[in-house]
């Protein structure tokens, strides 16, 4: 049996790795990823608590997010590609128009 | 039981003609303006003497509830009227001189363009001034006594286009603040102790004290601060300088207000006070010698001015010197008898002064006038009843009250009689001074030349309308007030002979007459000859000033160069306002501007706000550059507060 903390630090790397990249990159798809990644690290220590409490709630939660973050995929993807169009770049840098 | 006498109604007769003719008097032609304002008054005026007429079927002191007003505890104030023989008397005086005032001011001020405001204002005068004659409790009398220093702010004040007539309104009002700061402070320490400002109640408590001994105590300290409210209204020492300023106003406010009615209130007030004076021989020693000293002091100046209602009006200080002079030796109705005859010989020559100034285009330096006696010799026989009456020749009004005033004074204190003599020799000659300067000689002002200079002098907007040639009489509408004033000033004193005055005013007075009757039984002889003495001064200066201003006018100038700097200082009038405004105007002005503008206000609380709008600014201008657009910055942020957060929650655990 895998202790819980093993997933509990797994988790963690899983959701620094995707702050990380949300910060040091800047294509816009790479971004996403990495909210994506964020979003399935909290996700395994969900089911990590779930398991270790023999509690489905936290199972249910994480079908949830991951409806949630499909959703968003859609809706993201969507933006994307219209950012795309009337800019023709990929870099968050050059997509600044809300700055003072 | 009393019949009502709706005495509310008699100041608010005015009122309502001061209202109408401020609100709707601009769009109305003067003969409705001088309809209102004369009805008005003269409403009040017969109403006056109807309770006059049915005063021997009232019991009094008569007094009348109109509305509550302050009711705070055990402590409760309400709108009331008091009337008792000392009222009645004021009450008669206000209404007549003020309703034949108001007839006089209707020829005088004809041709002002701002006829219905001045009217509005004059009414308002009466208004204020009855309430505080009529006035039932201290409260209600400091209203009157606040307003009637309104209405003389805004009537001096009124031809506020020249600057003068402007800071002179100021230095009225301010003046009389200072003596209104102590009458309040009397009117605090009379709650404090005797926990109402109802007169009954007030008098009813104060009865039974005995009489203070020499120093202090509450009655004194009360009786001192009322005094310094009287000092302020009255002009008397040390707050007299705003009355002979007073005179920039049009004549008939200065013969209303500054002679006949207003400035007498603070006689008014300490009489109605007597019964606290009486028993606080300090505070009546102190309002005995400020009356003795100004009454000597003001005549003194009156000598030397040469503007003719100049004269005047130190004369009304000095005289209103002698009502206190009579107060202070405990002689209240002595005082009040004085007011009375004051107000219809005083308010007489400032009347006629105004028909002089009148007659001769505006001027009012006596030293352009002269030989008018036989251009306008109505106005010169008025004025020469009353000056007569104010030197006190026998049997005129001023002849019995004076000498009431002065025969009580020997009583108290012969020291106060030997100055009140001096006194009424000075005002003698000075008043008949300004008789032979005037109305005798040859005629000094050069037609219509002198004229137009006189008019930018003084009083200009009233007369430059139409050209002046020599000096013509005024109009009837100014002369019937003038005579009947002449007339009162002839045999108003009668009222005095066999102490029928004293006896009428007995049961406001009530205390220690039988002790003067006493001792009046005893001196008639020494009564007499006081008397004689007095007449012989007052007719000593009549033949100074005979002597020096009509046998050999060149006398004067040189007797004025001998004394050199005496004179000089005299003129200037003893430099008290020069005195004054190094001693406290200046001091408070530059006090003002170094410290409490430039020190405190612009340094501190200009600093204080200012530095606060700037600190925003420049924290915002750097805070601004957060909002930069850049998604990854804000990113950063989010990610930096969380493992903010977070680190403050993991340090929490670790330490709990």
């Amino acid at each position: 049996m895998v202790p819980l903390s093993y997933y509990l630090l797994l988790s963690g790397f899983l959701f620094a790795c995707g702050v990380a990249g949300f910060l040091i990159k800047r294509n816009i798809i790479t971004i996403f990823m990495s909210i994506e990644l964020m979003l399935n690290g909290v996700n395994l220590s969900f089911v990590a608590f779930a398991a270790h409490w023999h509690a489905l709630a936290g199972q249910v939660f994480v079908f949830f997010v991951m409806v949630v973050a499909a959703a968003e995929t859609a809706v993201g993807l969507a933006i994307i590609i219209a950012v795309y169009r009337t800019r023709e770049t990929l870099n968050v840098d050059q997509v600044n128009l809300l700055k003072l | 039981m009393n019949p009502a006498l709706n005495l509310w109604l008699i100041p608010v007769l005015p009122l309502a003609g001061a209202a109408i003719n401020g609100f709707l008097g601009k769009r109305s032609s003067r003969q409705a303006v001088t309809t209102v304002a004369l009805v008005f008054s003269g409403t009040a005026f017969a109403m006056a003497l109807w309770v006059a007429m049915r005063f021997s079927s009232i019991s009094l002191p008569y007094q009348e509830f109109f509305a509550h007003w302050i009711r705070s505890g055990s402590f409760s104030v309400d709108f009331a009227f008091y009337l008792d023989q000392l009222s009645l008397v004021m009450l008669l005086v206000v209404t007549g001189v003020g309703f034949l005032i108001h007839v006089y001011s209707v020829g005088y001020m004809w041709d002002d363009p701002s006829y219905y405001r001045f009217f509005s204002y004059l009414n308002l005068f009466m208004f204020f001034m009855l309430t505080l004659i009529l006035a039932g409790n201290y409260l209600q009398m400091f209203i009157g006594w606040e307003g009637v220093g309104l209405a003389s702010y805004l009537l001096i004040g009124f031809w506020f286009t020249k600057d003068s007539a402007a800071s002179a309104g100021k230095k009225a009002f301010i003046v009389n603040r200072i003596g209104d700061f102590g009458f309040m402070i009397a009117l605090f320490l009379l709650i404090k102790h005797f926990g109402s400002l109802n007169f009954d109640q007030v008098f009813g408590a104060v009865t039974p004290l005995p009489t203070e001994a020499a120093g202090a105590g509450i009655l004194t300290a009360i009786g001192i601060l009322l005094m310094v409210g009287a000092c302020g209204k009255s002009a008397q020492i040390p707050l007299y300088i705003w009355l002979p300023d007073a005179m920039e106003g049009p004549t008939p406010v200065s013969a209303l207000i500054h002679a006949a009615t207003m400035v007498t209130a603070g006689v008014y007030m300490v009489s109605r006070s007597h019964l606290i004076f009486e028993r606080a021989p300090t505070a009546l020693t102190v309002v005995a010698i400020i009356g003795t000293l100004t009454a000597f002091f003001a005549a003194t100046i009156g000598i030397t001015q040469t503007d003719i209602k100049k004269v005047l009006a130190y004369s009304t200080v000095s005289q209103l010197g002698y009502m206190f002079m009579a107060c202070g030796a405990g002689a209240f109705s002595a005082g009040i008898f004085h007011l009375m005859t004051h107000a219809f010989f005083k308010g007489l020559l400032f009347l006629a002064a105004g028909s002089v100034i009148h007659a001769v285009g505006g001027g009012q330096d006596m030293r352009k006038m002269g030989g008018l006696k036989s251009f306008i010799p109505w106005t010169f026989l008025t004025m020469g009843i009353a000056t007569l009456a104010i030197a006190g020749i026998p049997p005129l009004a001023g002849f019995w009250s004076k000498d009431e005033i002065l025969w009580k004074a020997y009583q108290a204190s012969p020291v106060y009689w030997a100055v009140g003599v001096v006194t009424a020799f000075i005002t003698s000659f000075y008043m008949f001074r300004l008789l032979y300067m005037t109305f005798f000689g040859d005629y000094r002002g050069a037609g219509v030349d002198a004229h137009s200079q006189g008019s930018q002098a003084h009083d200009a907007d009233a007369h430059d309308v139409h050209g002046h040639g020599l000096p013509h009489e005024s109009p009837m509408v100014m002369l019937v007030p003038l005579m009947i004033l002449a007339l009162l000033s002839l045999v108003g004193g009668l009222v005095g002979i066999g102490n029928r005055f004293e006896q009428f005013l007995a049961p406001v007075f009530g205390t220690g007459q039988g002790a003067t009757e006493a001792v009046e039984g005893a001196g008639h002889s020494t009564e007499l000859l006081l008397m004689g003495v007095s007449v012989s001064v007052a007719l000593l200066g009549w033949w100074l000033a005979y002597l020096l201003y009509y046998k050999r006018p060149e006398l004067p100038q040189k007797i004025a160069d001998s004394l050199g700097g005496f004179y000089q200082t005299v003129v200037h009038k003893y430099y008290v306002d020069e005195i004054y405004a190094a001693v406290f105007v200046k001091p408070l002005i530059d006090g003002s501007t170094r410290i409490l503008w430039q020190g405190v206000d612009r340094n501190i609380i200009d600093a204080a706000v200012n530095d606060a709008g700037d600190g925003a600014r420049h924290v915002s201008d750097e805070v601004r550059h957060m909002q930069s657009g850049n998604i990854r910055s804000y990113a950063g942020w989010i990610a930096a507060g969380s493992a903010a957060v977070i680190g403050f929650m993991i340090w929490m655990w670790v330490k709990g």
